[in-house]
């Protein structure tokens, strides 16, 4: 995994709440196999619409995606979070998250920024204003910069380590596989099987 | 110190303390052919193994056939990732329920079926509907590919700990409103984020007098609440559906089962962070009208207006459902036309529902300009239909009962899916814009109004058949 220390970059207003995962990547291309290269589904049907945001020349190249509440709800697919990195995104600013998109992006290096919704319509305004606007996300400082602006952002404690560090969540918790063990022992012993 | 049931069944399963997040051990891992190939990539390139053969099992449900048992999968991408499954699962040692298998079917159907869903564990897969599992007090979790391969290598996961959502439900659900309209009223009444950060208990009158399949059917739309999980205490109607399953414990050891499984519930004295309280006998059936399920209301309302939403980004949204379902402010629920009927899913493709349906159906026909199509959720709904007839009914009323079981319609991912623009009547979860194919419009509602609506051809509930044919 990337690590993320501070990121600068364009952005991109997605003015619309509710976006499921099943419009960041539509199901038809959850039967790839792979983990990258899903650049193409990303938005797929939404882009059929040439006044769709991602389709402006003036937001190309933009690695920080602005979306209105409750982005990444519904599907647990992780392509979606694939789909937004493959695109170029490293960062997306939201007033509220779906749960297991946000678990999901964190584990991946995708950055979930989450400000209040007066703010993430002052960034829209600015990019919307200037397409060429930087952004910067501090996560040492969990804190955004844009114009003369600032606003400090929550991050779970672990999942900023884990971005500031890119550690493996897998391996760490195979350094404690003595513990894994004594706790298979006194599970309880009649909980199924599936062999 | 007293506690709700998500917190005993989180303590029961820590495995260490991991200063802000625990890690849970995973009590039964389940997989689909979707969203598990990068996992165990993932795992092969990092040199590690399967921790858990033994409490893991595989399905194959998303992109199956439903038309033929031996009918092959026609994307080419799709027949790729399903060979990956079968190969993945051979390699680790994984049991695998492959098509045409007695024990294959929806993810979420098979769990319970099989004996595997008990109360007291701790439940993962790759798929945001896990949560329909939390009906028999076990809790349940949705996770991506990540966390899969996480679970496959250590048989944990790292959390952090839920918050404590309370859903009362007092009084009695009046006759033709089920569980599914209870979930719906409830979604679109705390919207699509109301129980987020939370695990969600279901409690009261009306849960307790619902069958385990309502429960799940329940339990199975808390995540489009945004709550990580549903859960309900086990009580007899759980143990009387377990009894009848394989594999469970007999004689003594079954008796000390329920005694454990007894013990969990919810302290009297117990706080939750957040409560809502509905009252059943108020409930009748809903339907959705937008595109999320949180836009749903009463199907004897008319289609709303955005200026019916005070907060400006539900107006927002509004008016993009609107203009994607195609659907005129004032316009009565009723009379709103369908092309399709699709009756299955992990939501509402058990034999309760498919009993449901067939009530409705019997000696009445489906309306002439409407395709029905009714797919079995696992191998073993469709041989019970069978056994009980309810395939005659089907066939005679015009509907097509599907000769294999899996997801089909409700992710559109095998060859069932709409043609963009034609409106569907569907007992799935999700109203997504293009969920069951690109363009499609989808109305989501139980399988009793799914029935009347399929002989009427516009949205309807069995109350509006009265009298006719
Ligand atoms: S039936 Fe639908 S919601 Fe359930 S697991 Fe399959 S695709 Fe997902």
């Amino acid at each position: 995994m990337e690590r993320f220390t501070v990121h600068h970059g364009t952005a991109v207003p997605l003015r619309r709440s509710n976006t499921d995962t099943d419009q960041i990547i539509p199901v038809r291309f959850c039967t790839r196999s792979t983990r990258h290269g899903h650049a193409d589904a990303l938005f797929a049907d939404w882009r059929d619409d040439p006044s769709f945001a991602l389709n402006q020349p003036e937001f190309e190249g933009a690695s920080v995606l602005v979306a209105g509440i409750d982005f990444g709800t519904g599907s647990s697919r992780e392509y979606a979070v694939w789909a937004l990195q493959d695109y170029g995104f490293r960062v997306v600013v939201s007033s509220r998250f779906g749960e297991i998109f946000r678990g999901n992006a964190a584990l991946n290096g995708l950055l979930t920024v989450a400000v209040p919704d007066d703010v993430v319509e002052s960034l829209w305004e600015t990019i919307e204003a200037d397409p060429s606007a930087e952004i910067t996300v501090d996560l040492e400082r969990l804190e955004v910069h844009w114009l003369d602006r600032t606003q400090s952002f929550p991050l779970d404690a672990q999942v900023r380590q884990r971005l500031l560090n890119g550690l493996d969540p897998i391996a760490a918790t195979l350094g404690h596989t003595e513990e894994i063990a004594a706790y298979e022992s006194r599970r309880r012993a009649a909980m199924p099987l599936t062999l | 110190m007293s506690s709700t049931l998500a917190q005993k069944l989180w303590d029961l399963h820590v495995v260490r303390f991991e200063g802000d997040d625990d890690l849970l051990y995973i009590d039964m891992h389940l997989l689909h052919e979707v969203n598990t190939p990068q996992a165990f990539d993932g795992l092969r390139a990092a040199g590690r193994t399967v921790r858990r053969p033994d409490l893991t099992v595989g399905t194959e449900d998303h992109n199956t056939p439903t038309i033929a048992i031996n009918r092959a999968i026609q994307d080419p991408l799709a027949v790729e990732q399903s060979a990956l499954m079968r190969e993945n699962c051979a390699q680790f040692g994984i049991p695998l329920h492959r098509l045409g298998d007695p024990g294959q079917g929806i993810v979420h159907v098979i769990g319970p079926e099989l004996g595997l869903t008990r109360p007291g564990m701790t439940i993962a897969c790759c798929d945001s509907h896990t949560t329909t599992h939390g009906a028999f007090g076990s809790l349940a979790l949705g996770i991506g590919t990540s966390q899969v391969e996480h679970v496959l290598a250590t048989q944990t996961l790292a959390l952090r700990r839920p918050g404590n959502m309370a859903v009362t439900v007092n009084g009695e659900l009046p006759a033709g409103v089920t569980a599914k309209d209870l979930v719906l009223a409830l979604i679109a009444r705390i919207g699509p984020a109301g129980g987020q950060g939370c695990i969600i208990e279901y409690r009261g009158s009306a849960v307790r007098s619902l069958s385990m399949e309502g429960r799940m059917t329940l339990c199975n739309m808390s995540v489009e609440a945004g709550a990580r999980a549903g859960l309900i205490a086990p009580d007899r109607t759980t143990f009387d559906y377990l009894r009848q399953r394989p594999g469970m414990p007999q004689g003594r050891d079954w008796d000390t089962e329920v005694a454990f499984w007894k013990s969990l519930h919810t302290d009297p004295d117990a706080v939750f962070d957040k409560e809502i309280v509905l009252d059943a006998g108020e409930l009748s059936p809903y339907v959705s009208w937008g595109t999320h399920p949180g836009q749903s209301i009463p199907l004897a309302g008319t289609v709303p207006a955005p200026e019916d939403f005070e907060n400006e980004q539900e107006r927002a949204a509004a008016e993009r459902a609107l203009e994607y379902m195609d659907l005129t402010p004032g316009t009565r629920m009723r009379d709103i036309p369908v092309d399709t009927v699709f009756i299955g899913s992990c939501t509402n493709g058990r034999i309760e529902d498919l009993r449901q349906v067939a009530q409705v159906l019997q000696g009445r026909k489906v309306d002439r300009g409407v395709d029905v199509i009714i797919v079995p959720g696992s191998a073993q709904v469709r041989r019970q239909a069978v056994a009980e007839g309810l395939d005659q009914v089907f066939a005679e009323a015009g509907a097509d009962f599907r000769a294999a079981a899996g997801c089909s319609m409700c992710a559109a991912l095998n060859e069932d899916r709409l043609r963009s623009g034609q409106r569907a009547a569907s007992t799935t979860n999700r109203n997504y814009e293009g969920r069951q194919g690109k363009g499609a419009r989808t109305h989501i509602l139980s399988p009793m109004v799914a029935a009347a609506t399929a002989v009427v051809g516009r949205l309807a509930c069995p109350a509006d058949l009265e009298g006719q044919g």
